[in-house]
C-alpha cells in the first residue's frame, strides 16, 4: 500500500479509471500540460495524451456543457471547475441541464459527468476562491454532492463518482490535498456514495461533519475526551443525499448531537440533517442540536478567515452546551 | 499623435437567396442538387407543418396542449435544415424547433406529449439522435459543441446542429459555444433563426451589430446569413456547412433571417408590437408560396396536392393528438424513479408517500 495526501490519491483515482475505461476524460482551464493549478491532474495528459486530458478556453458554462453534450455521446467527463466560487458560471449546465437530463428524459439520456471542483478556506486565497457551496448544489434534485476528508475515502469516492451513471459534484478541500498522508491502495477500490463513515467511536455525544471539519472535530473529540466526554464522529462523505441511518444510529447511542460545517450556518447541509433528524430520531435525544458553522456572512477575506472557520473550541463549546442541557 | 484606428464593422451582410419571390431560381451556383422526390418530399413536408401548426393553436386554445410556440413562416429554416442533414446527425432544438425534431424521428404523439407536461415527451426513440426541447435560451448551444466534440473524438463524420433566435445570440452561452466549437475545430452548425423579435424586443434593440453573421468572426469560424424564407437558400447553406464539418473543417455560424407569422407563444399580442403593414410585407414572402410558384412551374405541384396534404396533415394530427392523449398519466413515484438511475433510499421513502 503506498502513503499518498489527498490530491495524490485524487489523481491516483483518475489514473485508475482513464486506464480502465477509455471513454474517461479529463478537461477544465488548465488541467493539461501542467496539470491544474493545484497539479491535482499532473502527469495525466503525458500518460493519456490531449485526446482525453485538454485544456478548455476560460469559459464555466460551456465547460459544463461540454460535459452534457459529452455524456449524452457516451463518454465519462470528469469537468473541473478551477475554483468554487466559479461555478456560478457553470450552475445552469450543473444544476439545470446536467442533474435534469435523466429526468427530463425519461431516463433516454443521462448525464454520467463528475464536476470536481476545489474549495475550502484556511489557506489565505483570493476572493470567491473558498466558499462552501456545497448546501447549494445539494438542494438541487438529480445530483450526488460528494466531499472527502482523507486520501483513502477521496481515492474511493472518486472512483465511485466516475462510475455512477448520474452526475455527481465532487468537492475537494484546499486545506486537506496536502495536509497529511494516510494508506492508500493500489489499483480500484470503491467507497460508496451516500454512506457515511463512523470515523471515531463514543457514548456521549454525535459530531456529525464532512470535509476538513472531520478533523476540527476529531481535535475538538481529543481534548473532549481528557475531560470525560466521548464523542461519536460521523464523517458524512455525501452531504447530498444524507446517511441519516448511521446518524440515526449514532444518536441512539448517544442522545446528543451537534452538526459541524464550514459553510454559513443557515439554510445548508447541517439544517438539513437536522431537519432528518427531527424526523427520525427525536424522542432519542436528551437535548436540542446544535450547529457549528460560519456566520451567515459573505466568506471573510483572508485576513480574519482563522476567526471565521469553526474551531476545535467553537466545536468543544456546543458539545459542552449540549451535554448540559 | 496617430489616429487609433478604431473600427466598427458596420457594414451589413447580404442575405443569400437561391429563389426569388415569384419562383425563379436567381443564384444557380447556391442551388442544392435535388431530385423531383426530394423537391416533393420538401413541399410536402412544408405543408404539413403549416397545418400541423394551424391546428396545434387551435388545440393549444382549446386547452388540449400545454405550451406551445407558433412556427408558421419558418418552415424553410425547420424544413431545409434538417433536410439537408443525415440520421445519424445530431439536432439540438430551442422550445420551438419542434418541427426538426419531428422530421428528424421524433414520433409527432410524443411531441405533443411534451407539449402537455407529460414526460414521456422527451423519451427520444433510441436511434432518434435529437434532445428534448430546450427552455434555457442558448444552453442548447453548448450541449451541441459536446455532442459535436463526441463525434469527433469518436471519429464519426457527423455533425451537430443546434437552433436559437435572435435574441439567443445575445446570451452568454452562445459565446461560449461559437468560442468552443472555433478553438477545438468540431463539427457543429450554430444556427439561428432571425425572426425579428426576442418575444416583443426588435432587432435593433437586440443588438448593435448589424447582422448576427459578424459574430463568427470573433469566434474565427465562418459566418453566412441567408434568405430564411427561401427553403433553397437555407438546405445549400446547411449542406455546405455539414461537409465542411464532416471533412474536419469545424463550425459554421448560419444566420437565416425568417418570420414568424404568429406571435411568439399563444399567449402573447404581436399587434402590440409588429405593424400590419410589416407583418404584409413578409406574407409575400411565404416560403410554401415561393417553393409552391417553383414547383408548379416545373409541374411537380398543383393545388390539389396542397388540398391533399393538409387532409393528410389534419387526419395524422387528431390522431396522434388522440394518442398523446390516451397516454396514461404520469405518477409521482414514476417521477421521483426517473431522477437517478439507482433510487436512493431517502426517493423510496418519500415515493411512499405517494404510493
Amino acid at each position: 500500500m503506498a502513503q499518498m495526501n489527498m490530491k495524490e490519491a485524487i489523481r491516483d483515482a483518475m489514473r485508475v479509471e482513464l486506464t480502465r475505461d477509455p471513454n474517461v476524460l479529463i478537461f477544465g482551464e488548465d488541467v493539461g500540460n501542467v496539470g491544474g493549478v493545484f497539479r491535482v491532474t499532473e502527469g495525466l495528459q503525458k500518460e493519456f495524451g490531449e485526446e482525453r486530458i485538454f485544456d478548455t478556453p476560460l469559459a464555466e458554462s460551456a465547460i459544463g456543457g461540454l460535459a452534457f453534450g459529452l455524456g449524452v455521446q457516451g463518454f465519462r467527463p470528469i469537468a473541473e471547475i478551477q475554483f468554487v466560487g466559479f461555478i456560478f458560471e457553470a450552475l445552469d449546465q450543473i444544476v439545470i441541464q446536467a442533474a435534469r437530463l435523466r429526468w427530463r428524459s425519461g431516463g433516454r439520456y443521462n448525464a454520467p459527468v463528475v464536476f470536481r471542483t476545489p474549495f475550502g478556506g484556511g489557506v489565505k486565497a483570493a476572493e470567491l476562491h473558498t466558499d462552501s457551496l456545497e448546501g447549494l448544489i445539494a438542494q438541487s434534485p438529480g445530483i450526488k454532492v460528494v466531499i472527502p476528508s482523507n486520501p483513502y475515502d477521496a481515492k474511493g469516492l472518486l472512483i465511485a463518482s466516475i462510475r455512477d451513471n448520474d452526475p455527481v459534484f465532487f468537492m475537494e478541500h484546499l486545506n486537506l490535498y496536502h495536509a497529511f498522508r494516510a494508506e492508500v491502495p493500489e489499483g480500484e477500490y470503491t467507497v460508496e456514495l451516500g454512506k457515511a463513515n463512523v470515523v471515531r467511536e463514543g457514548t456521549d455525544v454525535s459530531i456529525i461533519t464532512y470535509g476538513l471539519m472531520v478533523h476540527t472535530a476529531t481535535k475538538a473529540a481529543d481534548q473532549l475526551e481528557k475531560d470525560g466526554i466521548k464523542a461519536e464522529i460521523i464523517d458524512l462523505r455525501t452531504v447530498s443525499p444524507i446517511d441519516i441511518d448511521t446518524i440515526v444510529a449514532s444518536i441512539k447511542k448517544t442522545n446528543r448531537a451537534i452538526v459541524v460545517q464550514e459553510a454559513q450556518k443557515s439554510s445548508g447541509v447541517a439544517a438539513e440533517v437536522i431537519a432528518q433528524i427531527n424526523e427520525k430520531a427525536l424522542l432519542h435525544l436528551e437535548a436540542p442540536v446544535l450547529r457549528v458553522a460560519g456566520p451567515d456572512t459573505i466568506f471573510p477575506f483572508a485576513q480574519i478567515e482563522d476567526s471565521w472557520i469553526p474551531t476545535p473550541a467553537r466545536v468543544i463549546a456546543a458539545v459542552k452546551k449540549v451535554m448540559e442541557f | 499623435m496617430t489616429r487609433v484606428p478604431y473600427e466598427v464593422y458596420t457594414e451589413d451582410v447580404e442575405a443569400l437567396s437561391v429563389l426569388s419571390p415569384d419562383g425563379e431560381v436567381i443564384n444557380k451556383e447556391m442551388m442544392p442538387d435535388l431530385t423531383d422526390d426530394q423537391l416533393k418530399e420538401i413541399m410536402y413536408r412544408m405543408v404539413f407543418t403549416r397545418t400541423w401548426d394551424d391546428r396545434a393553436v387551435n388545440l393549444g386554445r382549446q386547452g388540449r396542449l400545454g405550451f406551445y410556440a407558433p412556427v408558421s413562416g419558418q418552415e424553410a429554416t425547420m424544413i431545409g435544415s434538417e433536410f439537408a442533414l443525415q440520421k445519424e446527425d445530431f439536432v439540438c432544438p430551442g422550445y420551438r424547433d419542434i418541427p426538426q425534431l419531428v422530421w428528424h424521428g421524433l414520433p409527432l404523439y410524443q411531441a405533443f406529449l411534451y407539449s402537455r407536461g407529460h414526460q414521456h415527451g422527451g423519451q427520444i426513440p433510441e436511434g432518434v439522435n435529437v434532445l428534448m426541447p430546450q427552455i434555457i435560451i442558448g444552453a442548447q448551444i453548448l450541449h451541441a459543441t459536446g455532442i459535436a466534440m463526441g463525434f469527433k473524438l469518436k471519429k464519426q463524420a457527423n455533425v451537430a446542429i443546434t437552433y436559437t433566435g435572435d435574441g439567443g445570440s445575445s446570451e452568454g452561452d452562445f459565446y461560449e459555444g461559437l468560442n468552443y466549437a472555433g478553438a477545438f475545430k468540431l463539427p457543429v452548425i450554430f444556427f439561428v433563426q432571425n425572426n425579428g423579435y426576442a418575444i416583443t424586443t426588435p432587432f435593433a434593440k437586440q443588438t448593435a451589430a448589424k447582422s448576427i453573421a459578424h459574430k463568427a468572426v470573433a469566434a474565427g469560424i465562418p459566418g453566412i446569413k441567408i434568405d430564411g424564407m427561401d427553403v433553397f437558400a437555407v438546405i445549400s447553406a446547411v449542406q455546405q456547412a455539414a461537409e465542411r464539418a464532416r471533412k474536419g473543417e469545424g463550425a459554421t455560424l448560419i444566420e437565416a433571417v425568417t418570420y414568424r407569422f404568429r406571435p411568439h407563444s399563444l399567449s402573447d399580442d404581436a399587434s402590440k408590437y409588429r405593424s400590419k403593414e410589416e407583418e404584409g410585407q413578409w406574407n409575400e414572402k411565404d416560403p410554401i408560396a415561393r417553393l409552391a410558384k417553383y414547383l408548379e412551374k416545373k409541374g411537380l405541384w398543383t393545388e390539389e396536392d396542397t388540398l391533399r396534404v393538409r387532409e393528410e396533415a389534419k387526419a395524422t394530427v387528431n390522431e396522434q393528438i388522440k394518442k398523446a392523449e390516451q397516454t396514461e398519466k404520469m405518477t409521482i413515484p414514476g417521477l421521483i424513479d426517473s431522477m437517478f438511475e439507482v433510487t436512493p433510499k431517502h426517493l423510496e421513502e418519500q415515493k411512499a408517500d405517494f404510493e
